[in-house]
């Protein structure tokens, strides 16, 4: 039997580990951005934001060329990831009570669950060897690949949080089930929906390894769709293994760089989408 | 009251109105059930309903709770379907014309049959304006200030216009649960149906906005076919012109017991459940 004052003690012995693995992950993210700041920082200046790398050994040079791929890797994603994850997620939440949904659903989760670089091995097989080469294309479809079952599963389940008494509200006045979807119930979704969207975006705009087997890297600027494209994450990971103490710094200030744009864009979105309710 | 119908199954329906059988080339006006029956997966949840809703007339719905009052009148606008599981069978005559023919198209239909719910729900996304709007918007509709007229009408219709006309731009779901099915109220008049479920408008609404409603009922039935689900005796008693009392039996299938004139009903059932229910010694 515990007392009263052992069970107290124990309730603030659970608390307090609680709170210190609260406080843990905390100051892990803390410590990643402050470093990340530190060091990244005195990399950062208009010349490293706008101009192309340098040939090895002279100093200087920028990732004009890693940031716009990036911006170019993830709107290609966007454009292919958000309409198939989104048209999937409407599907499985109007339409999936059926076997065929949850087939679809579980495929979904399982594609989730892929490691990342067997995307981009499966892309090189598909995309890579029959084009010819690598190519932002490639990049972008593999990105897109990673992206869609994020996109699918989560606007599914804000769908599935709006009342089906709203559903039948829309059909109750004749208005097609097409139309009362994407005009009354997606609306109502749409905060799930974009926190969809901007974790499927932040997850890709970081991936290395499916880029290594199709966007490849390139130290030239934007040369078309068909061919290798540079982007942060591979640029980071170059320079960072490099022997040079310069790429190393630059290395550093692309990362800081990567983690705004992610940051930005989800602000900015966030910003947007609220505006129209 | 019950006779026999000219319609071709054989099956009787309730006729009140002698002139009314014909007065059509034959074919009988309004909204006709004939043997329907509604499933929800394994459970019958109404059993060979035939009911015969007249235009121009406020036919009301009584019985006790989950005897499937609203099972009956959401067959009346084919959204009982949409229900995953759901089945309906029999036939249901709206003009003489089958509602579950092949041929029909369940959105259609109910641009002509309206419904108001049991529990108020407001789009959560739109604006008061757009609530009322959107029926005829997303129809295909108009515009500017033939829209502005509409919404206003409806409005004041449901005894709205006067705590919201101020406030058009802000969301529906603001209002107080009594406003909002209001509102629902509104947004139902707004596409101008022929025919108007109502199930329990009155339940959320204090005994004001429960008279502005009543007075809205009596006027809409100069045009309109209107059913409505009461528990509230009274209410069915003031309202409408014929009453259907439904019971749920052993098998919990709701059942029609009786239907009449309302003042018959009230004074004179034939049914000793009827009276029963009606004189409050039922559960
Ligand atoms: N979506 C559903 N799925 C399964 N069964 C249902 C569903 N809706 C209603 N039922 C069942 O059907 C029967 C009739 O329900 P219904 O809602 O028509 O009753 P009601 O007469 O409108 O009751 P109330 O007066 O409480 O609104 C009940 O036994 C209920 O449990
Ligand atoms: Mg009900």
């Amino acid at each position: 039997m515990s007392t009263y004052a052992t069970r107290k003690a124990t309730n603030w012995i659970m608390l307090g580990l609680c709170g210190l693995c609260a406080i843990t992950a905390t100051v892990a993210l803390i410590a990643i951005l402050s470093y990340t700041i530190a060091k990244g920082a005195p990399a950062i200046n208009l010349q490293f934001l706008t101009s192309l790398p340098q040939p090895v050994g002279e100093t200087g040079g920028g990732i004009s060329n890693a940031i716009l791929g990036t911006l170019l890797l993830v709107g290609l994603a966007c454009v292919i990831g958000i309409p198939v994850g989104l048209l999937a997620g409407i599907y499985l939440s109007e339409f999936g009570g059926h076997r065929f949904g949850s087939v679809v659903r579980f495929t979904a989760d399982v594609l989730f669950g892929v490691p990342s670089i067997v995307i981009g091995m499966f892309v090189y097989a598909l995309v890579v060897i029959r084009m010819g080469s690598f190519s932002a294309l490639s990049g972008g479809i593999a990105l897109a690949f990673i992206m869609m079952p994020i996109i699918a599963r989560t606007a599914e389940e804000s769908l599935r949080l709006v009342p089906t008494t709203i559903r039948e509200a829309g059909l109750a006045l004749g208005i097609p089930l097409w139309r009362t979807i994407l005009s009354i119930v997606l609306p109502g979704a749409l905060t799930g929906v974009v926190t969809g969207i901007m974790l499927g975006m932040a997850r890709v705009a970081g991936e290395t390894a499916p880029l290594l087997f199709t966007a490849f890297g390139n130290r030239l600027g934007f040369q078309g769709l068909d061919n290798p494209v540079a982007a942060l994450p591979l640029q980071i990971y170059r320079y960072a293994i490099s022997p040079y103490s310069d790429w190393q710094s630059q290395a550093w200030g692309a990362a800081l760089v990567l983690i705004a744009l992610v940051l930005i864009t989800s602000v900015v979105v966030r910003i947007l989408t609220r505006k129209r309710r | 009251m019950i006779k026999s119908s000219p319609l071709p199954t054989g099956v009787t329906v309730p006729v009140r109105d002698e002139e009314r059988k014909v007065s059509n080339g034959g074919v009988q006006e309004g909204l006709v059930s004939i043997g329907l029956n509604a499933w929800y997966g394994r459970l019958l949840a109404i059993r060979n309903i035939n009911i015969h809703f007249e235009p121009k007339h406020v036919t009301a719905i009584i019985g006790p709770s989950g005897c499937g009052k609203s099972t009956l009148i959401r067959c009346f606008n084919r959204l009982h379907e949409t229900v995953p599981g759901a089945r309906v069978s029999g036939q249901v005559l709206l003009d003489g014309k089958d509602i579950y023919s092949p041929g029909t198209d369940p959105v259609q239909l109910r641009r002509r049959i309206g419904m108001v719910f049991q529990r108020p729900n407001p789009f959560p996304t739109m604006s008061i304006f757009d609530n009322v709007a959107t029926g005829i918007k997303l129809n295909g509709g108009m515009k500017g200030s033939r829209l502005a007229e509409i919404v206003e009408r409806s409005l004041r219709h449901a005894a709205l216009w006067d705590e919201v006309k101020d406030k058009l731009r802000n969301t529906g779901t603001d209002l107080s649960g009594g406003q909002q099915q209001r509102l629902c109220i509104a947004r139902a008049l707004a596409v101008e149906p022929e025919v108007l479920l109502m199930d329990e408008p009155c339940s959320a609404l204090d005994p004001i906005a429960t008279m502005k409603i009543e007075d809205l009922i009596r006027s809409l039935r100069e045009t309109y076919m209107i059913v409505i689900v009461t528990h509230n005796m009274q209410q069915a008693a003031r309202v409408s012109d014929f009453t259907g009392f439904m019971l749920a039996a052993e098998d919990r299938a709701g059942e029609l017991i009786e239907f009449g004139p309302t003042p018959q009903m009230f004074t004179n059932p034939k049914d000793k459940r009827t009276e029963d229910y009606i004189t409050g010694r039922f559960g």
